[in-house]
């Protein structure tokens, strides 16, 4: 976690100058092209989306069409926002959602530059915004556990150490956002899957199916045309949740069971 | 003027009700099923929930969400985790108890049927969640833990870490793809529900809006579900995600749904306060902060030296002043009130002296800055992200926030609206909370009504009701696109220089300030005046650029905010009428001398449901009457 120098509340937020050079395209078949844009004395205590809105109600008084980039939660859980800042998934903060990226990680005057997620697998829409909805046929391929409601069992029969529970949920905070996939130079999804595999596979309930699972995830990783890990790490680098990337060597593994 | 509907309230003793009622509510045959189409709009808890068992259950589920996944849906930023009366720590819980606790909590101003069966059904909804591999917290001999939350006196509530809302509804939405991949669900992302249809007076359909082409589509069944969430962002900066909305409870309420207590709304007091004026959220802090944070003001009103430079003798510790018994763990509501009292009486620190300060000095000191840091370290990281501020060096800065929605729409004791055939689950309902809501019981409601009420009252529904589904070229269906198409062309017609953001955040801080904390008759008429004046002037000078084709976020936006305006003015309406103080709604014309609550059963003992009236006629107030038989209401205290 990067620290941040504590500012005092008496001092009133600092203020900065920025600009914002925005990768602007109407549609996926139009071409595209960097726009820069002023962003003059915001404070910076405002997110980087926040910013964005700033720069769109510029656009919209102008009579302009706004950026168009994806969010919803703002506070780095729903997996909504993502894109490149200076060439970053999700900017210079590690374990940082770009939503989460505040203006005083930037000094002022500095030029951002933000681009969409750069990966076949996801088709841009508009802007900065792309289609993910693969990642769901990843899941519906087959992550989860085949049970029915109504079916379970008393919830304390099936026990789960500490250490297991706690290494399963670090697998299973997966926000599903797709830095992974567009910082990897394969433009492979081998982390989200490997997440996925190893959330279910290290827990008593995701035993019957583990094998199964684990095939058909990855066979439907390759008919989607994702690429292979050559491990570069860089999805783990840039993964908010910090979901580690040695999870990818326990699938390989997984696959041999 | 239409009666309100029966609610359908079991007969004889409440305890063990469902299982009586459903014991009597028809079936239907798995063949039949296959052939039986139902719409669930919201992939949220309540809506994945529900139509990943529906489709279990053998029924044609087609389900739309304006998310591009069902991941997204607002439900993944619950934190602090879910009640459950399994009575697993051994400390005297019960279902009994946990009814209690729901139906004191809501100030009796919930059905106490609905309470019961939320305590008697809490229990299965661990049990399935753990057999889908949601990642609960364990003891070291691999049972589940629990822990206390909000005030209660066991611990009852589970969790995972800080993320219990998202490894539950990961659950919920895993259970829901397993039923695409198996053919029988339907998944529809990325369409915004404007429109719902109806034939003499029955849900048929809805018409959504393709959000990347633009496209009006129609969608009809035989039964239509709506999980679409809570209503907080009518005050513009609230808790929740920066999207939820109430335009398909809106849109059914302007069809005929009656719309429960719609001024309940709960304000949370421990979130990070807003600063600029380009700010666009405000953060939850867990709650948990206040087991170990003290919360305190300067004395001296105006005093703008540090917080460490104050002395002790010039802090006001004020929940520990004025609620010795409870002190910085008060109720939510109390905190709240208190917290803007001071702050409107110039106490207040932070921008703009909307603020207070939550202090772990005094913890860390006692405790030493490792446990505080293994307690709360994520939540203190994410604080200082966004803030600025070293939590460990300075205190916090905290201030309440809209939160969560009590009202919602109104529906009797099978989830069904006063429109038959429209079902309503989870937040976008009034159940069961009453006036004001207890921490981890949202998500523990949500599922209740998705895996084990809906399921089995929508059957019921469909086994009395065999009517085919219509064709989209039906007259309802046009007519409801005729409506939609009206709404889009109006907002981008509109030719204005003004951002829709800029009209939502005038509308936030009005209804914040007249429909907020604390509430009197005099500004709730001022306001309803003021959005009034405000929603003409949207539609003279707001801009939505852009067409009604392709993606156009702002048109999105446009077309919430219009919603937004409505309800406004019902949730005013509402909170005037309400002539008494009680849970999340305080009236400063009803307190005693010391400033508490005062409650009126004499006269509003009962569930406020208001129907809709076309050509700007008022709306009408309608009363289902409460009734109190296996807990009597008292007055709660908590000097
Ligand atoms: C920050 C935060 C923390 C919380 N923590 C807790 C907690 O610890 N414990 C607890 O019990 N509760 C908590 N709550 C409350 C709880 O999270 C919510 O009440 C609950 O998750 C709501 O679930 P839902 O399924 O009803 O709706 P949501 O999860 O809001 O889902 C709504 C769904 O409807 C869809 N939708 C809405 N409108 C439309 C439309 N017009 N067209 C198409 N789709 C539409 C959305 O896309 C979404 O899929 C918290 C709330 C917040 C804001
Ligand atoms: S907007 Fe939800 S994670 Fe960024």
């Amino acid at each position: 976690m990067t620290s941040q120098p504590p500012v005092s509340p008496a001092a009133g937020p600092r203020r900065l100058s920025l600009s914002l050079r925005i990768w602007r395209q109407d549609s996926p078949e139009a071409a595209g092209a960097f726009h820069t844009y002023r962003l003059e004395r915001v404070s910076a205590d405002l997110s980087l989306l926040e910013a964005l809105d700033q720069l769109n109600e510029q656009l919209i008084a102008a009579g302009e069409r706004p950026v168009h980039f994806e969010h919803d939660c703002r506070e780095g859980i729903c997996g909504s926002c993502g894109f490149l800042v200076n060439g970053q998934a999700h900017g210079p903060q590690t374990a940082t959602t770009v939503c989460q990226l505040y203006l005083r990680q930037f000094r002022d005057g500095a030029t951002l530059t933000l681009e969409p997620w750069r990966a076949r697998a996801f088709p841009l829409i508009q802007d900065l915004a792309v289609e993910r909805a693969v990642l769901d046929r990843l899941l519906i391929a087959g992550g989860y556990c085949s049970v029915s409601t109504g079916q379970a069992p008393e919830a304390n029969a099936i026990l789960v150490g500490q250490e297991q529970a706690r290494s399963a949920f670090d697998t299973a905070t997966c926000i599903g956002c797709g830095a992974c996939v567009a910082s990897c130079r394969n433009a492979s999804a081998s982390l989200f899957v490997a997440a996925k595999l190893a959330h279910l596979g290290q827990l008593p309930q995701g035993q019957p199916e583990r094998t199964r699972r684990a095939q058909a995830m990855q066979g439907q990783m390759a008919a989607e045309g994702f690429g292979g890990c050559s491990s570069n790490l860089e999805c783990e680098a840039v993964c908010p949740q910090e979901i580690s990337a040695d999870w990818i060597s326990w699938m390989r593994r997984e696959s041999r069971r | 003027m239409s009666p309100l509907p029966d609610p359908r309230l079991p007969a004889g003793p409440i305890a063990d009700a469902w299982r009586r009622t459903r014991a009597e509510l028809p079936l239907i045959s798995p063949l039949r099923k296959r052939q039986l189409q139902v719409l669930v709009v919201g992939t949220g808890l309540a809506g994945a929930s529900a139509a990943a068992t529906l489709a279990e259950q053998g029924y044609r589920v087609t389900v739309l969400t304006y998310h591009d996944s069902p991941r997204r849906a607002h439900s993944v930023a619950a934190q602090g985790g879910i009640n459950a009366a399994k009575n697993y720590a051994a400390d005297g819980d019960s279902v009994q108890r946990l009814f209690a606790d729901t139906l004191r909590g809501g100030d009796f101003r919930a059905r106490e049927a609905g309470c019961m069966r939320l305590a008697e059904l809490s229990g299965g909804i661990i049990d399935q969640a753990v057999a889908q591999g949601v990642p609960f917290a364990r003891e070291y001999g691999g049972t589940l833990a629990t822990r206390s939350f909000g005030g209660a006196l066991v611990s009852r509530t589970f969790y995972a870490r800080g993320q219990t809302g998202q490894q539950l509804l990961y659950g919920a939405t895993a259970a829901l793809l397993r039923q695409v991949a198996a053919g029988r669900v339907t998944l529809l992302p990325r369409r915004d529900v404007l429109e719902l249809i109806t034939v003499d007076g029955v849900a048929r359909g809805v018409v959504a809006r393709h959000l990347l082409t633009g496209a009006l589509e129609v969608y009809t069944a035989q039964a239509v579900l709506l999980a679409t969430g809570g209503y907080s962002n009518v005050f513009f900066l609230s808790t929740n995600a920066l999207k939820s909305n109430a335009t398909a409870i809106w849109r059914a309420h302007r069809q005929g749904a009656l719309f429960a207590n719609p001024c309940f709304t709960q304000i949370h007091p421990t979130c990070i306060p807003s600063g600029d004026p380009g700010q666009s959220k405000l953060t939850l802090m867990s709650e948990s902060l206040r087991n170990d944070g003290r919360i305190w003001l300067p004395a001296i009103a105006g005093d703008s030296r540090p917080p460490q430079q104050i002395p002790e003798s010039e802090r006001d510790y004020f929940l520990e002043r004025l609620y010795p018994r409870y002190g910085n763990m008060a109720p939510r509501d109390l905190a709240s009130r208190r917290a803007r009292e001071l702050c409107n009486a110039g106490h207040g620190v932070g921008p703009g002296g909307r603020s207070v300060y939550l202090d772990l000095r005094d913890a860390i000191a006692a405790q030493g800055r490792a446990v505080i840091e293994q307690r709360y370290g994520n939540l203190l990281e994410m604080y200082a992200r966004i803030n600025g501020e070293d939590p460990y060096a300075t205190p916090l800065r905290i201030y309440p926030a809209p939160h969560y929605t009590m009202g919602g729409l109104w529906v009797d004791y099978q989830l069904m609206s006063s429109i038959p055939g429209l079902f309503v689950l989870g937040e976008a309902n009034f159940s069961e909370h009453g006036a004001n809501r207890l921490g981890a019981s949202a998500l523990m409601q949500g599922l209740a009504d998705g895996y084990f009420i809906a399921p089995a009252t929508v059957t019921a529904w469909l086994a009395g009701h065999p009517t085919p589904v219509i064709d989209a070229d039906h007259p309802a269906c046009r007519e409801a696109l005729a409506l939609a198409h009206a709404r889009i062309d109006a907002v981008l017609a509109a030719a204005g220089d003004r951002s829709v953001d800029g009209f939502h955040r005038e509308l936030g801080a009005l209804m914040i300030e007249r429909c907020g904390i604390s509430r009197t008759a005099a500004g709730l008429r001022a306001g309803l005046a003021e959005v009034a004046a405000l929603e003409q002037r949207f539609h003279g000078e707001v801009r939505v650029p852009g067409t009604a084709e392709g993606p156009n976020p702002e048109l999105e936006k446009a077309l919430r905010v219009v919603d937004f305006f409505g309800l406004a003015q019902l949730m005013l309406r509402d909170a005037l009428a309400r002539e008494e103080s009680c849970g999340a709604h305080f009236r400063e014309e009803h307190q005693s001398a010391d400033g508490e609550a005062r409650r009126d059963d004499s006269r509003f003992a009962h569930i406020a449901a208001w129907e809709h009236r076309d050509g700007g006629a008022e709306p009408i107030r309608h009363a289902e009457p409460l009734t109190f038989t296996a807990l009597q209401p008292s007055a709660r205290s908590y000097r």
